[in-house]
């Protein structure tokens, strides 16, 4: 390829710097992007940015942690790109008039204008001398000057003049609005890299930017954006499980004749069919039971689980969920199919009456179990338990889970704790881990992971 | 097939497909390239209409694979004419040749590889099939060609312009997404989704595609069982044409939810997210 050296250069170092982000890149599709980039106009960023999206990023998780590395290693270009904007005027008018310039960019902006505010923004509030002649950008001081999230009552009020507030209307104002402020501190975030990134490197910059991409976020540090969005992957999650675990059911016995294959052996024997063929049998849709940890310590590892466990209702012919701190109880009718997911959430919390001294204790929770559902657990059922078998140094009762193990058809045990902190203070998880196997579960990844061990 | 980006957005916006930057380039790429495009996104975006729409403009033949699970290699690539197998066995000497092109019936895959004439090979909803199926695509995606034990190595007269699509309900393997371009299409924006309204329902007025296409977008953002889809806001544009309204307030919106919302619990939590009082 007859191309300068510099453009080689940096794709080179942009798919190292993906690849190092944890976007998987072979080396078959870097060589697809560089194709692309000969078809493709450069000139034209957004192009360029698609271009490089279809060969490189093959996964919706890695997509925004390519976008922050894009826009480091192909920033757009500063000069000459905003002719309509009076640059003068946002150097030098008054915070107040800024703020009504921010307004109504928030009721309705295209991208280019917004960005275009954002970086005379960050210009004029974003630097600060962090010793001589060198500075530093931060995008905290841009949003201390203009506060936008201050801005919605007034933005109600002028466009909503005469309707009437609290309705449809207001509702989908207040939408609009909220996504362009977060399309707004997108755009100060990027920018502030670019300028960081000009001073002092991309390389730098580029590691601390991007953020795991989402099945790699850690259960118990996750935040409540992240929960939202992962409650998106359940139901594909929960659909492959179904299907693992049916799989290990349908083997032997054989089913209806198969007539395809039967006639396609016959020829050999001159269209007398001397040998039968069979398709295999339908599986049996499986029984399950799960047993989760309630208490706050593993609180968003359960409430992720139980959305797992509300999304596996559809898939198997029963499912009992259990949920406990230190007695147990029976949640399933928090789950009916149809019903609404957070308000099941919420009630659960409320209603289900799982605490009795407040401290997760699995011993006594194990023990209720077996005594008041022990019948819930039969040949066919499959166990999950789900939990970080820290116990408040109570006693673990191994016997009851032993008991209730050999009864069913697989146990499986999930821990979200990372595996080093297994058995530090409190926790009992190699006792347990020797009854039942037990996994590490941290992020939908190992969640993943774990279910193809399944087969 | 395609000069630049731009002019895929023109030629698709002339069979009524609004087109954005992503999906023109990933449109583009994949022709100029010569490799299958990935189609992901959540159901009722307009991935296969995309595949209609690009099949419309470049005048190529559109050749569909539905994928289903249990959908094998006799329904997806070839299948032998048993009972004219047979007959001819019957009817003539042993030393006939009965695994011949004669007796071949084609299926779609076959099909798209051997054709004359410009083709598009759609493999629909590409995830509701077996992981086997991909096994078997492979070959097809990354060198245009089939194997049938029987005949030998058959391959591509004309390259096909492949579209595969998924709604994601499970992973597609490596193998496959390695040979493939990736187009990841999303509820398109309310400004988009406005235009794609009134492109489709040409005697709406354009305040109320607008007003329709934010209404959408705010339910959209309710974590709804399933939130709705570009067709279901067309259908909805319909239904308020239809019923001559030319206002889209609360009443109206409590009386017609059930065009876009198809579950009961969907329904109440819109009803009372929106504010709307008694559906």
């Amino acid at each position: 390829m007859p191309e300068p050296g510099s453009l080689v250069d940096r794709h080179v170092g942009f798919v190292h710097a993906l690849r190092e982000a944890g976007v998987p890149v072979s080396v078959a599709e870097g060589l697809d992007a560089a194709n692309a980039l000969r078809v493709v106009e450069l000139a034209d960023r957004e192009s360029l940015r698609a271009a490089y999206a279809a060969t490189l990023v093959k996964k919706p998780a890695y997509r925004p942690g390519f976008d922050v590395l894009f826009d480091l290693w192909f920033p757009a270009s500063t000069s000459g790109i905003r002719p309509h904007v009076p640059r003068t005027d946002l150097a030098q008018a008054e915070v107040k008039e800024l703020r009504e310039h921010l307004a109504a960019l928030l009721t309705g902006a295209t991208d280019q204008e917004l960005r275009a505010f954002a970086q005379a923004m960050v210009e004029r509030f974003g630097r600060q001398e962090s010793g001589p002649g060198r500075q530093n950008w931060f995008s905290y001081s841009v949003m201390r000057a203009l506060s936008p999230e201050t801005l919605m009552a007034g933005i109600l009020r002028s466009v909503l003049q005469g309707h009437e507030r609290g309705g449809l209307a207001e509702k989908t104002l207040r939408r609009r609005v909220d996504d362009n402020r977060r399309r707004f501190e997108e755009a100060v975030a990027t920018d502030v890299r670019r300028r960081i990134a000009e001073d002092s490197g991309i390389e730098r910059i580029a590691r601390s930017a991007v953020r795991p991409p989402l099945d790699q976020v850690d259960f118990l540090r996750v935040t409540k954006a992240d929960l939202a969005r992962l409650r998106r992957e359940v139901h594909p999650l929960a659909r492959r499980l179904a299907a693992r675990l049916t799989i290990r059911h349908r083997k032997g016995k054989r089913g209806r004749l198969d007539f395809r294959r039967t006639v396609r052996a016959s020829l050999q024997s001159g269209g007398v069919p001397l040998t039968t063929h069979f398709k295999p049998p339908r599986p049996h849709k499986p029984e399950l039971v799960v047993l989760c940890d309630t208490s706050d310590s593993v609180s968003s590892f359960a409430h992720f689980t139980l959305l797992l466990t509300y999304a596996l209702r559809e898939q198997f012919t029963k499912v009992r969920a259990f949920g406990f701190v230190d007695t147990v109880d029976e949640i399933t009718r928090f789950f009916l199919p149809g019903s609404d997911v957070v308000e099941a959430m919420t009630r659960l919390a409320d209603e289900a009456d799982m605490v009795r001294f407040g401290r997760t204790n699995y011993g006594h929770a194990l023990e209720r179990f077996a005594e008041r559902y022990g019948d819930a657990i039969g040949p066919k059922t499959s166990l999950l338990i789900l939990g970080d078998a820290r116990s408040n140094y109570q006693p673990p009762a191994l016997d009851v889970l032993k008991s209730l193990t050999s009864r069913c058809r697989h146990a499986y045990w999930l821990n979200p704790e990372p595996r080093q902190q297994w058995d530090t203070g409190d926790s009992v998880a190699s006792d347990y881990g020797t009854v039942v196997p037990m996994y590490e579960c941290r992020n939908v990844a190992q969640l993943t992971a774990f279910i193809e061990t399944l087969a | 097939m395609f000069d630049s980006p731009t002019d895929v957005t023109e030629r698709l916006a002339a069979v009524d497909y609004l087109s954005d930057d992503a999906i023109s380039t990933s449109v583009f790429l994949a022709a100029a390239l010569g490799k299958p495009l990935l189609v992901e996104g959540p159901a009722g975006v307009g991935k296969t209409q995309l595949a209609k729409a690009v099949a419309l403009t470049t005048g190529a033949d559109l050749i569909r694979l539905q994928c289903y699970e249990g959908l094998d290699e006799a329904r997806a690539l070839y299948e032998w004419n048993y009972k004219k197998q047979l007959l001819r066995i019957q009817a003539t000497s042993a030393d006939d040749d009965i695994f011949s092109e004669e007796f071949l019936l084609e299926r779609p895959l076959l099909k798209a590889i051997r054709s004359e004439r410009p083709t598009l090979l759609l493999i629909d909803e590409t995830d509701k099939a077996d992981v086997e199926v991909e096994g078997l695509l492979l070959e097809l995606l990354s060198d245009f060609q089939v194997t049938i034990p029987e005949l030998g190595t058959i391959a591509a007269t004309r390259k096909p312009y492949v579209v595969l699509t998924s709604n994601a309900t499970r992973e597609l393997s490596e193998a496959l997404k390695r040979r493939c371009l990736y187009l990841h299409i999303e509820y398109p924006t309310p400004e988009r989704e406005r235009d794609i309204v009134l492109a489709q329902v040409p005697g709406l007025r354009a305040e109320l595609a607008e007003q329709l296409a934010r209404t959408v977008a705010t339910l959209r953002a309710l974590e709804l069982k399933k939130a709705p889809s570009v067709a279901e806001t067309v259908d909805w544009a319909n239904t308020l044409l239809a019923l001559g309204r030319d206002e889209l307030d609360e009443a109206t919106v409590a009386g017609t939810l059930g065009v876009v919302l198809k579950h009961a619990s969907d329904h109440t939590r819109a009803v009372k997210e929106l504010g709307l009082g008694d559906a």
